[in-house]
C-alpha cells in the first residue's frame, strides 16, 4: 500500500519505455521473506526497508500476502510489487494443465496440428477427482504405465507418491456411488495425476531435474527474460523403477533430498547448469544440445503464451518463475512445474552467490532506479527471451531481413560474466559515483 | 605412515653404497681413468674436468638413472611393506576369491557400486603425495660438492638434482601454439569475442579433422585446444584408443576378475573415492563410474608393459611362506600400481567425456601409461615428476626471485604448496573445463611440463597477495582455491609476456 506522498517525483512515466533519468534514488521496499532477498535488497545504495504499515514503493511479499493484500491496496504508477495477482494459472499444477490444454487446442484449430504438437512438452495430466474418469480411461490404454501423483497447492515435494495400481488412488475416485455425507465428510485435496516419465535421462545412473529462471515483467504485451545461470537437481540415490515407493530416488527438489537417510550436506546435489551444459555438449555434440536448448526456450514461451490472457495484466506487477524441467532419454525436455515463488535460501555458499546476482539482476530489471532505456536486450545474466515477439542475438534491420539465421536471445548453461556486462551498462545509482 | 629424514638419508648411503659395487660403477672408474689421457684433462681442474668429461659422454646421466631406479624401487618396496602389515595388522589376505553368493551380488551391484557403504574406517591410504614429496627431496646427487651449495647460484628450492630443464624463450619456441598472437580455446572462445575471429574456424577444422581420423593432426590441433563437442573424439584419436570388440572383451575379462577376486587394494579404491571424488561438486555423480574402472585397472596386467619404459620395477609380493623365492614372487596388485590418496582423480574428469564404461576405461588407461604414471614415480624423465618440480622452482627462483625468497624466509616452500597440484596435473583443483583446456595441451605436447608452467603461473597470478603472507598456513590459504583461475591466459601470460 502506497500513498503519494513521496518527494521529488510526480507526473506519468511511460510503461515500457521509461525515459532516462526517470528514476528514484531512495527506494522504500518491503520484504515479506527472510533469506537472500533480504540481504539483497538491504545492500542495495539507496533502498530503505519500511516495517508494518508504512508506505512502501517496492514490495517483495510471500504469496500469502498478496492473496490477502492485494486487492485492498492502490498502488501509485511506480510502485512495484514481486507477483502477479493471479499467478497460480501458472503456478498450480491443475492451472496450468488447462491452461496449457487449452492453449493448445486453439494452435490447433488455428495453425494446424504440427503448430500445436510444439505444446507437447508436458505429461500426460488429469485433475483428480475432476478428471477421474478421464484418467482411467488413459491409465487402460497404457497398462504397467507408472503414473505420480501431486497435490495441486503444496510445494516442495509434499504429498507426492507413485502408483501403477488403480487401487492406490482409490480416495480420488469420483463415483455416485458415495452419498453425499460421504462426499462432504471426506474432502479430498485435490491433486494431479500425471504419466510418469520412465526413461528419464541419467547421469551416472542418477536422475535430475533443472531449476530454470525467468523472469515476466508484462503479459501483455509478453515481456520475458531468462537467466543463465540456474541447477540440475540430482538424486542422491540411483534410479530403478523396481522401488517406486522410495521417493528419494524420484523426487529431486532439495527438500526432499534433504531429509533422505543417505543425505549428505556436504556433497551438495547441485550441478550449475554451465556444468550440465558442458557435459551434455561433451556427451551429444554442439548441434544436438543446441537444439534441446531450443526445446526448452519453447517450454517457457508457449506455457507463458498459455496464460498471457488469463492472467490479470497489471504494470506494477512482475514476477520471477522457477521453472522445473526433466530431460529423457530422448534428450526431450518435459515441464514439470513452474513455481511463483523459487526457494531463494541458499544450499551453499555458491548456491548463495548465485542467487544474489539472480535478484540483483531482478531489481536492475525493474529498474526502480531509471538507469534503463528499455531497449535493451541483456541485463547482467539476464538475456531478453520475449518481447511482443521473439527476440534475436542479432539485430533484426532491413539488411539482415533476408538472412534466414537467426538465433535465438537465449544463453542457458552459458557464461555468465554479468559484471563486466553490467559495468558497461548501468550508470552509477543515483547519487553514487561509478566505483 | 612414512619416516622422513634419517631414514632416507640412510637409504641414499645404502644406495650409493650398492651401486659401488655395481658393474656400471666400474665401467665409470674405468672411463674415468682413460680420460686421463685426454689433452682437455688438466691436472689443476682434475677433478671438475673429470667430471665435465663424463657429463658431456653421458656417463653421469647413466649414474643418475641409476640412482633414481635404485630409489624408485626402494621406494615401492617401502611402500608394499606397508600395505603387507596392513593386511596382517587387519587380518585381510592380500587376494581372497569371492564366495558365489558374494560374486553373484557384485554382479547385480555392479552399476552402483557406491550404494555400498564397506567399513573403511581400518584402511587407510598407502600413501599420500607428501610423504612422496619427501622421497624426491632426499634425492640429492651422490656426486654432489657440499661446498657448491654455498655460492651464490645455488637453487632455493626443496629439489637438488641436476637436471636439465628450459627456460622461457626455450619454451616460447616450444609452445609457440600457445603465443599471445594465437588463438585459443580458452581465451578466443569467450562470449564478447566474435566467433568469426577463430572459434567457429578451429571447430570446423575440429570437425575435419574427426572425420579424417587423423591422430597426428588431432595432436597438433589440441594444442590449440578442444571444443567441447569434439573432445572425447578427438582425445581418444590422440591416444589411439578404440572401443574395437577386443577392447570390450577385454574390459569384460577384466570385470570378471574383478567378481571372482577380492583384493585388499580394492578397499584402498573404496576409501579414496569416497574421500576425494564423492565429496567434490562435481565429481560426486560419477562415483560409480570410477570404481568400475579403477577395480578393473587393478587387474590389468597389460599396464604392466608400461614399466618396460619406466625406471621403476613393479612391486612384488610373495605367495605366504615364500618370500624371497622367485618362483613364488606375483606382482601385486597385478597391474603393479598401488593407488595413493588421491589417485582417482585421475579418472573423474574423463567422466565427463565418456560415459561407456569400456571407452572410459580404454581412455583412461592409455593416459596412465602415457603420461599419469610419471607423477608419481622417480625417473629422470623431462616428464617426470621430479623434472617438474625441479622447473617449477627454477622458473620461481628465475622470474619471482623476490617472491620465492619471502616464501622461502617465512618457511613456505612453494613446491610443497605446488606440488600436490602437480602430482594430480591439477584435478580437482581447477574447475573441470579449466581442467580439461589444460589436459588438452599435456596431450597436445605429449608432456606434462605444461603442469610446472602452470603452477608457476599461478604463483605469478597470486604474487601480491603471497608476498603478504607471513607464514605456511596464510600461504596455503591463499593459494587453497583455483576453482576460479582461467588456465590460459595464466600460461599465456607467464610464458609469452614476462620479461627476460
Amino acid at each position: 500500500m502506497s500513498k503519494n506522498k513521496t518527494a521529488g517525483y510526480k507526473g506519468p512515466h511511460g510503461y515500457q519505455k521509461r525515459k532516462e533519468g526517470d528514476g528514484r534514488s531512495c527506494v522504500r521496499y518491503k520484504c515479506g521473506l527472510t533469506n537472500t532477498i533480504q540481504d539483497v535488497l538491504r545492500q542495495r545504495p539507496g533502498w530503505m526497508e519500511v516495517k508494518d504499515d508504512g508506505e512502501w514503493d517496492f514490495n517483495w511479499c510471500d504469496v500469502g500476502w498478496l492473496r490477502e493484500n492485494f486487492d485492498h491496496s492502490y498502488m501509485e504508477e511506480h510502485v512495484r510489487i514481486c507477483h502477479f495477482r493471479n499467478h497460480y494459472e501458472l503456478t498450480r499444477k491443475n492451472l496450468m494443465v488447462k491452461n496449457l490444454k487449452r492453449y493448445r487446442k486453439t494452435l490447433e484449430r488455428e495453425a494446424g496440428r504440427i503448430e500445436a504438437a510444439k505444446c507437447d512438452f508436458f505429461p500426460r495430466t488429469f485433475e483428480l477427482p475432476s478428471e477421474y474418469h478421464l484418467f482411467v480411461e488413459e491409465f487402460k490404454r497404457s497398462p504397467g504405465s507408472t503414473w505420480i501423483m501431486k497435490p495441486v497447492a503444496r510445494s516442495q515435494g509434499k504429498g507426492i507418491f507413485l502408483f501403477q495400481k488403480l487401487k492406490d488412488i482409490m480416495d480420488w475416485k469420483k463415483d455416485g456411488s458415495r452419498s453425499e455425507e460421504q462426499r462432504d465428510e471426506t474432502q479430498v485435496e485435490s491433486y494431479v495425476a500425471q504419466r510418469y516419465i520412465e526413461n528419464p535421462y541419467l547421469i551416472s545412473g542418477r536422475k535430475f531435474d533443472l531449476r530454470v529462471y525467468v523472469l515476466v515483467t508484462s503479459y501483455i504485451p509478453l515481456k520475458a527474460w531468462l537467466y543463465r545461470d540456474g541447477f540440475a537437481r540430482f538424486s542422491s540415490t540411483r534410479f530403478s523403477l523396481t522401488s517406486i515407493d522410495d521417493q528419494y530416488v524420484h523426487l529431486t527438489n532439495v527438500a526432499v533430498q534433504k531429509t533422505a537417510p543417505d543425505y549428505d550436506p556436504e556433497k551438495g546435489c547441485k550441478w550449475q547448469m554451465q556444468q550440465l551444459r558442458r557435459y551434455l555438449t561433451a556427451r551429444h555434440g554442439t548441434e544436438t544440445i543446441e537444439a534441446l536448448f531450443k526445446d526448452v526456450d519453447n517450454i517457457f514461451v508457449r506455457s507463458l503464451q498459455s496464460v498471457q490472457k488469463v492472467i490479470i495484466n497489471d504494470k506494477h506487477c512482475f514476477e520471477l518463475y522457477g521453472y522445473d524441467i526433466l530431460l529423457d532419454q530422448d534428450l526431450k525436455p518435459w515441464l514439470i512445474e513452474v513455481n511463483a515463488s523459487p526457494s531463494l535460501t541458499a544450499s551453499s555458499q555458491e548456491d548463495y552467490e548465485m542467487k544474489c546476482c539472480l535478484l540483483e539482476d531482478t531489481l536492475h530489471i525493474v529498474d526502480m532506479e531509471g538507469r534503463l532505456t528499455g531497449r535493451e536486450k541483456r541485463v547482467g545474466g539476464y538475456d531478453l527471451m520475449w518481447n511482443d515477439g521473439p527476440v534475436y542475438r542479432e539485430d533484426v534491420n532491413l539488411e539482415t531481413l533476408g538472412s534466414a539465421c537467426f538465433t535465438a536471445n537465449t544463453h542457458l548453461g552459458c557464461v555468465n560474466d554479468r559484471k563486466k556486462q553490467l559495468r558497461q551498462l548501468l550508470k552509477p545509482f543515483p547519487g553514487k559515483k561509478r566505483i | 605412515m612414512m619416516d622422513e629424514g634419517t631414514e632416507l638419508s640412510l637409504t641414499i648411503a645404502q644406495i650409493v653404497q650398492r651401486l659401488k659395487a655395481t658393474n656400471l660403477h666400474s665401467q665409470i672408474e674405468r672411463q674415468a681413468k682413460e680420460c686421463l689421457h685426454r689433452p682437455e684433462i688438466q691436472l689443476e681442474s682434475l677433478k671438475e674436468d673429470v667430471r665435465n668429461f663424463l657429463k658431456a659422454s653421458g656417463w653421469e646421466r647413466k649414474l643418475q638413472n641409476a640412482v633414481y631406479r635404485e630409489l624408485h624401487v626402494n621406494w615401492e618396496k617401502r611402500i608394499l611393506k606397508s600395505l603387507n602389515s596392513m593386511c596382517t595388522e587387519l587380518g585381510v589376505p592380500l587376494a581372497r576369491k569371492r564366495p558365489a553368493v558374494e560374486q553373484k551380488e557384485l554382479t547385480n551391484k555392479w552399476n552402483e557400486m557406491g550404494t555400498d557403504e564397506p567399513d573403511l574406517s581400518r584402511f587407510r591410504p598407502v600413501y599420500a603425495p607428501k610423504d612422496f614429496l619427501e622421497v624426491l627431496i632426499s634425492l640429492r646427487n651422490p656426486n654432489h660438492d657440499s661446498s657448491e651449495e654455498a655460492s651464490a647460484k645455488s637453487h632455493w628450492g626443496l629439489i637438488q638434482v641436476p637436471l636439465h630443464d628450459r627456460d622461457i624463450p626455450q619454451m616460447r619456441e616450444a609452445y609457440s601454439e600457445l603465443s599471445l598472437t594465437t588463438g585459443q580455446l580458452g581465451i578466443d572462445d569467450h562470449t564478447h569475442v566474435p566467433p568469426d575471429l577463430f572459434e567457429s574456424e578451429h571447430i570446423l577444422i575440429g570437425k575435419k579433422v574427426v572425420n579424417e581420423q587423423d591422430s597426428a593432426a588431432a595432436q597438433q590441433y589440441s594444442r590449440q585446444g578442444c571444443p567441447t563437442g569434439l573432445r572425447a573424439d578427438l582425445w581418444a584419436l590422440v591416444l589411439n584408443s578404440t572401443n574395437e570388440p577386443e577392447d570390450v572383451m577385454h574390459y569384460e575379462q577384466l570385470k570378471a576378475g574383478v567378481i571372482h577376486h577380492d583384493l585388499l587394494v580394492d578397499n584402498l579404491i573404496y576409501k579414496d573415492v569416497k574421500l576425494t571424488a564423492s565429496n567434490d561438486d562435481y565429481y560426486f555423480v560419477f562415483e560409480d563410474f570410477l570404481y568400475q574402472v579403477l577395480l578393473c585397472f587393478s587387474r590389468d596386467t597389460a599396464v604392466l608393459e608400461h614399466f618396460s619404459y619406466n625406471s621403476a620395477t613393479p612391486p612384488k609380493s610373495y605367495i605366504q611362506g615364500k618370500v624371497g623365492v622367485e618362483e613364488f614372487a606375483v606382482v601385486y596388485p597385478p597391474n603393479g600400481v598401488i593407488p595413493f590418496h588421491g589417485f582417482s582423480m585421475y579418472v573423474a574428469p574423463l567422466c565427463f567425456l565418456y560415459n561407456e564404461p569400456s571407452k572410459l576405461y580404454s581412455v583412461f588407461r592409455e593416459m596412465y601409461v602415457r603420461y599419469f604414471f610419471r607423477l608419481h614415480s622417480v625417473s629422470s624423465s623431462t616428464s617426470g615428476i621430479v623434472s617438474l618440480c625441479l622447473q617449477f622452482e627454477r622458473l620461481l627462483q628465475t622470474h619471482l626471485p623476490q617472491l620465492f625468497y619471502h616464501l622461502r624466509e617465512i618457511g613456505a616452500q612453494p613446491l610443497r604448496i605446488a606440488f600436490k597440484w602437480m602430482v594430480r596435473a591439477f584435478s580437482g583443483y581447477l574447475s573441470t573445463d579449466q581442467l580439461l583446456l589444460l589436459w588438452d595441451r599435456i596431450l597436445g605436447y605429449d608432456s606434462l611440463e605444461i603442469v610446472a608452467v602452470l603452477a608457476a603461473a599461478v604463483f605469478a597470478f597470486r604474487a601480491e597477495n603471497l608476498m603478504e603472507v607471513t607464514s605456511l598456513t596464510s600461504a596455503e590459504a591463499v593459494l587453497a582455491d583455483l576453482s576460479t583461475l582461467k588456465v590460459m591466459p595464466l600460461i599465456q601470460i607467464f610464458l609469452f609476456a614476462t620479461v627476460i
